[in-house]
């Protein structure tokens, strides 16, 4: 199956051999073991990138690729206690809440819902038994797409995540809350969380992902979800992750869109030493809108990276990606968003801004907004900006009585504002204002 | 009885060679409301563009009566000013061009084409304040450019609250509920379910049958191949719900 | 019945308005280029030895230099030796010294233009000095003026009565070395307008020429140098109209500004030259050079041009932010239908600390026309905080017509904020039924969305030239669709 060996995975790396517990494994469906294989093929075919890779120039993921690499095979023993839980986000609101512990489901301390009919929410293991024909002709075939080595090791290795199928019609009136915790009791532990989202025609669905830590060792988590909507189907999705700042992460959102179909897919990343978000949406049906949006709120030494890739396979889509960054001391962001319009895909309407706030001089700010357009009548637009905070309005605050501290934070606020009030769901949107409201006035404490 | 407002009759048309549709006819009355539904392909956008006057389409075959007159003859902008309607599928965007001067520039050249006078900036606003509540709409949407900048949902309100103000005599509804989620589309249903009077019609073109849990139909036409292969009340609605179009489209298939 | 798309392209068909020749008595050079037509064109113009001396060093370098052939058009060569530069209207007395002595056939001329210089004198209160071919023929409101010290002149008459003012400025901001135009314009410029706000003075009134090229063969190479003292404030327009002739005429300026510190110029420009015929037959080739110098701190230069005209326009009114806090705009509307090609932009040169600039291009593209926008924004080091805006549509009528953008961004200062934004836009077949169907002709649909694009641009305008802006792109756009 594997043809060439890059040099840097060598046929002893513990990454390869760990796999032999999948193969000996009974339970394991012959078609998930080939889709596992499939996984690893790719890994060892592309192996990690290294800055000369056009798509990671900016990104340098020698630090992930020099942990020992310690996957976390079953549940810890020790977990934690509810009460450790409360200081996370979104708890509070979430009835639906699926814990996942360093990438192994904890029923215990989670909450399915009552069941609903055309809705199953679960846990992706149990799925697989429940529903293994539906998974197995949507699981991994999106996340193909692209020759990315993560993705690749994800496929071979996961143990589990989120499964939500909406069948046709249905509306889920709760968001679907999961919660991915690294324990962080170890250097180099690794999980790999594997979502599979799947709304069928006309359905409705609200989906929140949070990436925690508990620890502070350098952990990795890297994680691959896929969204599968149907002809008018609408998915309101917010990852949301706020890792320990030793922690690294890597996460793969791949979609694909049918007609008449609305599609939201916000990203916040606040946390870790390196982030990457790779997003691929396919645009498959006409009439569609895919809005993606995000922003990273970045200091210390952290980087923080959206790439993505967008591709119009039909007419009359809308596609929109907003992306801003606040980014101080040394650190980075990274926006690289191409979007590709098919020849067919004529009427299209694809926007793309990227906007940096710069708060220290050593800050920086990689951004590489591309079109590529094939079709002749379409509307695209796309914009990039780097900059300091805006001294004359901060001026004016102050002489109109506001202190120095409250007309940064106000305008930093605006800045992150612009993102927040995008997120269509009023509960969720309110809570994620005041969590970024109340980090920034941390920073300002801290400088 | 006394005419109907829309005759269709026997009406063939294709675009570059191609034929859509072929010979289709279908009878509408004031104060009627008909839906028609149908598989991809069958035809339906092709309709509703060559009512509203799309000169795309080469017309073969066939005739189309409106109160009378013959729709066919006539231009597009006489089509409108004698109270044709047509929510678009996908509305169009015209950036830079203000709604509420757009709208009225509308609404005082169909006034101006009825030998009515136009109405003033003052009137205008009194009157559209009055219909945006059809849709609840807010009111900044009359400072932006037309449909530019819109999201889908607002764009397909936007139609509706087009359709308030201009109050046509025939509306055809394009596919209005596409795109929108429950809650929009009960906003557009209500409002088109208000805007129907007993000297007005609606023809109401759907992909999905739960708009007709909203807007209730006194007739349900089945399109396929061009043609109308079945006609029905509600309940053809629920029906095709249940078993999908393969049951009549076969039938349709040997009959051919 | 026509088909949308038909009705689309008639809309882009026109025919040119201003096009119509003037039968006057012309006095001319023979036609060719060499340091005897330098030495006569100075001679007519009974200049003194320091400007011949200085025209004869751009003609000896113009010979050293080659014709730019980057930008985004097309054209046959251009033979110089073809072209007749120097073309002065013969009137009874050598030079006409109010409008009384203008010849009435070149008075009828503006009538027909639709600026008759009386009207806009009685009503409009505008000071024009109009430029027919080579020679200023007239400049109105002129004592008003000299009230308030401001000098308003034509640049032959100012090298005359004010020959320190041109000697101190002349060349400072485009000087006869920056390009291949620029160089040919300072050997042989025949005329232009002279403008100077002493210090602290507000301009009382708008100041206008009218350039018009009349004579066959002729090329037109105006100089134009405006200079704003110390916290003086002007606002300056500027049109220009050529008869239809088969061949291509060349108009070849060179315009230069000079604000000092807390002096404000505004620059704006109708440019309606004949675009030639829809198959690409005449026209005039508009390859000008414009820079404006904020020299002093807290100095503000603003280009507004509207650019209908021409068979190949080829220009870029470009600002220097040298003294701190210095602001820059640029807003253009250019227009390129039939087999019109325009590339067209600004040049920001950011140096100064906090300088900022604007740019809003609004680029439409109807007939055959290419349309580029080339820019660049530049921030040095030393300029701390500058800032940029940039936006750049373009709108495309049908579909054989392009748009393109070169944008050219060089920051050299981390300090600085530049923003970018670039749409394109067609009027589609799409726009104009959506119209249709709620009851507005197709006439008004084009009008309106083409208006409602420009809106940025025109509304920088004064007041009467944003009217007869609007008017203008309507013609250019409207014409045998019923």
């Amino acid at each position: 199956m594997t043809t060439t060996m890059p040099e840097v995975i060598s046929d002893t790396d513990p990454r390869l051999t760990s796999f032999d517990r999948f193969e000996r494994d009974a339970a394991q469906p012959k078609w998930l073991l080939n889709i596992r294989k499939s996984g690893l093929a790719r890994f060892s075919e592309n192996g990690f990138p290294t800055l000369l890779d056009e798509d990671w120039r900016f990104t340098n993921v020698k630090p992930i690729v020099e942990l020992p690499f310690k996957p976390v095979t079953s549940l810890p023993v020790q977990l934690p206690a509810a009460a450790d839980l409360v200081k996370f986000h979104f708890l509070k609101t979430s009835e639906t809440l699926l814990v996942f512990v360093d990438g192994h489901f904890a029923p215990g301390l989670s909450r399915l819902p009552a069941a609903q009919k055309g809705v199953l929410i679960t846990n992706l293991k149990d799925a697989i038994t429940k529903v293994p024909e539906l998974i197995e002709e949507k699981l991994s075939k999106l996340s193909t797409v692209d020759a990315n080595g993560f993705t690749g090791l994800n496929t071979a290795y996961f143990e589990d995540g989120v499964f939500v199928h909406v069948a046709a019609g249905q509306s889920v009136d709760q968001p679907v809350h999961a919660l991915f915790i690294s324990t962080g009791r170890e250097t180099g532990a690794t999980s790999h969380p594997r979502n599979l989202i799947i709304v069928d025609a006309s359905a409705q669905l609200t989906y929140l992902e949070n990436f925690v830590s508990l620890g502070n060792a350098a952990t990795f988590s890297n994680a691959v979800s896929e969204f599968f909507l149907g002809d008018n189907a609408s998915v309101e999705h917010l990852k949301f992750q706020e890792q320990d700042e030793n922690a690294f992460h890597i996460a793969g959102l791949y979609s694909d869109i049918g007609r008449d179909a609305r599609f939201w897919s916000h990203s916040l990343a606040l946390g870790s030493a390196l982030s990457r978000n790779n997003i691929r949406a396919r645009l498959n049906g006409p009439g569609l809108q895919a809005v993606l949006n995000g922003l990273y709120l970045t200091h210390h030494k952290q980087v923080a990276d959206h790439h993505m890739f967008v591709e119009h396979a039909a007419p009359h889509c809308e596609s929109h990606e907003y992306f801003n960054g606040i980014l101080d001391d040394e650190s980075r962001g990274v926006f690289h968003g191409r979007i590709f319009v098919h020849r067919v895909a004529q009427k299209t309407d694809a926007k793309q801004t990227n906007k940096n706030l710069l708060l220290s001089d050593d800050a920086k700010a990689n951004t590489k907004p591309q079109l590529e357009i094939y079709a002749d009548d379409v509307k695209c637009t796309h914009g990039a900006t780097v900059g300091q905070m805006d001294e004359k309005a901060i001026f004016y605050l102050r002489a109109r009585g506001l202190p120095l501290e409250i007309a940064r934070r106000m305008l930093m606020h605006a800045f992150a504002g612009e993102i927040i009030d995008r997120v269509q769901h009023n509960v969720i949107r309110e809570e994620l204002d005041q969590i970024v409201w109340d980090r920034l006035e941390e920073k300002l404490a801290t400088t | 009885m006394s005419k109907p407002l829309l005759e269709i009759k026997n009406l063939h048309a294709g675009v570059e060679g191609r034929k859509i549709l072929n010979g289709l006819s279908l009878e509408m009355n004031a104060g009627e409301v008909h839906a028609i539904m149908g598989p991809n392909g069958s035809g339906k956008s092709t309709l509703a563009s060559i009512l509203a006057g799309r000169e795309d389409y080469e017309i073969t075959d066939g005739q189309v009566i409106y109160q009378g007159e013959d729709l066919l003859e006539m231009a597009p902008e006489e089509r409108a000013h004698k109270g044709v309607f047509l929510a678009f599928q996908y509305p169009i965007e015209i950036p830079g061009v203000n709604s509420t001067y757009f709208l009225k520039a509308a609404l005082n050249e169909k006034r101006k084409a009825n030998g009515q006078p136009e109405l003033d900036a003052m009137e205008f606003l009194t009157l559209v304040k009055e219909k945006m509540k059809v849709v609840e709409l807010p009111e900044d949407f009359l400072k932006r450019p037309v449909n530019a900048g819109f999201s889908g949902g607002e764009k397909k309100r936007n139609e509706i609250f087009q359709m308030a103000v201009l109050e046509p005599t025939l509306a055809i509804l394009d596919e209005t509920d596409s795109g929108l989620d429950i809650d929009a589309l009960r906003i557009v249903a209500e409002g088109v379910n208000r805007l129907k009077t007993a000297n007005n019609a609606q023809l109401v073109i759907t992909h999905y049958q739960r708009l007709l849990n909203y807007i209730v139909p006194d007739q349900v036409h089945v399109l396929s191949n061009g043609r109308i292969i079945k006609t029905g009340g509600k309940e053809l609605a629920l029906e095709l719900e249940e078993k999908g179009y393969d049951w009549i489209t076969k039938g349709d298939a040997v009959a051919a | 019945m026509s088909t949308a798309t038909d009705t689309i392209e008639g809309f882009v068909k026109k025919e040119y308005k201003y096009g119509f020749i003037t039968d006057i008595e012309a006095d001319s050079a023979p036609p060719g280029l060499n340091e005897e037509i330098v030495r006569f064109i100075s001679a007519k113009k009974q200049e003194p030895e320091w400007l011949l001396e200085w025209r004869l060093k751009a003609y000896r370098h113009w010979l050293t230099m080659k014709e730019p052939r980057w930008p985004h058009v097309q054209y046959p060569p251009i033979n110089y030796q073809d072209i007749v530069y120097y073309s002065a209207p013969k009137s009874p007395k050598d030079a006409p010294r109010s409008l009384d002595e203008v010849d009435p056939k070149l008075l009828e001329t503006y009538e027909k233009l639709g600026i008759p210089l009386r009207e806009r004198e009685r009503l409009a209160g505008v000071a024009v000095d109009a430029v027919f071919d080579s020679v200023s023929v007239g400049t109105t409101f002129k004592e008003t003026l000299a009230e308030k010290g401001i000098i308003f002149c034509s640049i032959s008459e100012a090298v005359r009565e004010h020959p320190d003012l041109v000697k101190k400025y002349l060349g400072t901001v485009v000087p006869y070395t920056d390009n291949f135009f620029a160089a040919l314009n300072s050997a042989v410029f025949t005329d232009g307008s002279f403008c100077f706000i002493p210090k602290g003075v507000r301009c009382p009134m708008e100041l206008s020429t009218y350039f018009r090229i009349n004579a066959a063969k002729s090329g037109q190479f105006e100089r134009t140098l405006i200079v704003a003292e110390e916290g003086s404030h002007v606002s300056y327009l500027e049109g220009c109209t050529a008869p239809m002739r088969d061949e291509n005429q060349l108009h070849a300026a060179v315009v230069e500004l000079v604000a000092l510190e807390k002096a404000e110029i505004k620059y704006s420009t109708v440019q309606n030259w004949y675009p030639g015929d829809e198959n690409g037959v005449g026209g005039i080739y508009n390859f000008v050079t414009k820079r404006g110098l904020c020299k002093g701190a807290n100095s503000k230069i603003s280009w507004t041009q509207v650019e209908t005209g021409s068979a190949i326009t080829w220009k870029y009114p470009s600002c220097v932010l040298l003294g701190d806090n210095a602001v820059g705009e640029f807003y253009s509307v250019a227009l390129a239908n039939l087999k019109q090609q325009a590339d067209t932009g600004t040049k920001m040169i950011h140096i100064g600390k906090n300088t900022r600039s604007t740019i809003v291009s609004k680029g439409i593209s109807a007939g055959r026309g290419q349309n580029s926008y080339r820019g660049l924004v530049e921030v040095r080091k030393s300029a701390i905080d500058a800032r940029n805006y940039t936006q750049c549509d373009s709108l495309l009528i049908g579909d054989r017509c392009g748009a393109h953008t070169f944008p050219y961004i060089d920051v050299r200062n981390t300090s600085a904020s530049v923003e970018h934004e670039a749409t394109t836009s067609k009027i589609g077949e799409d726009q104009i039924f959506y119209c249709n169907q709620r009851g507005i002709s197709t006439q008004d649909a084009v009008n309106m969305i083409v208006n409602g694009f420009c809106k940025e641009v025109f509304k920088e305008l004064p007041m009467e030239f944003a009217v007869e802006a609007q008017k203008l792109l309507g013609v250019s756009l409207e014409g045998s669709v019923g």
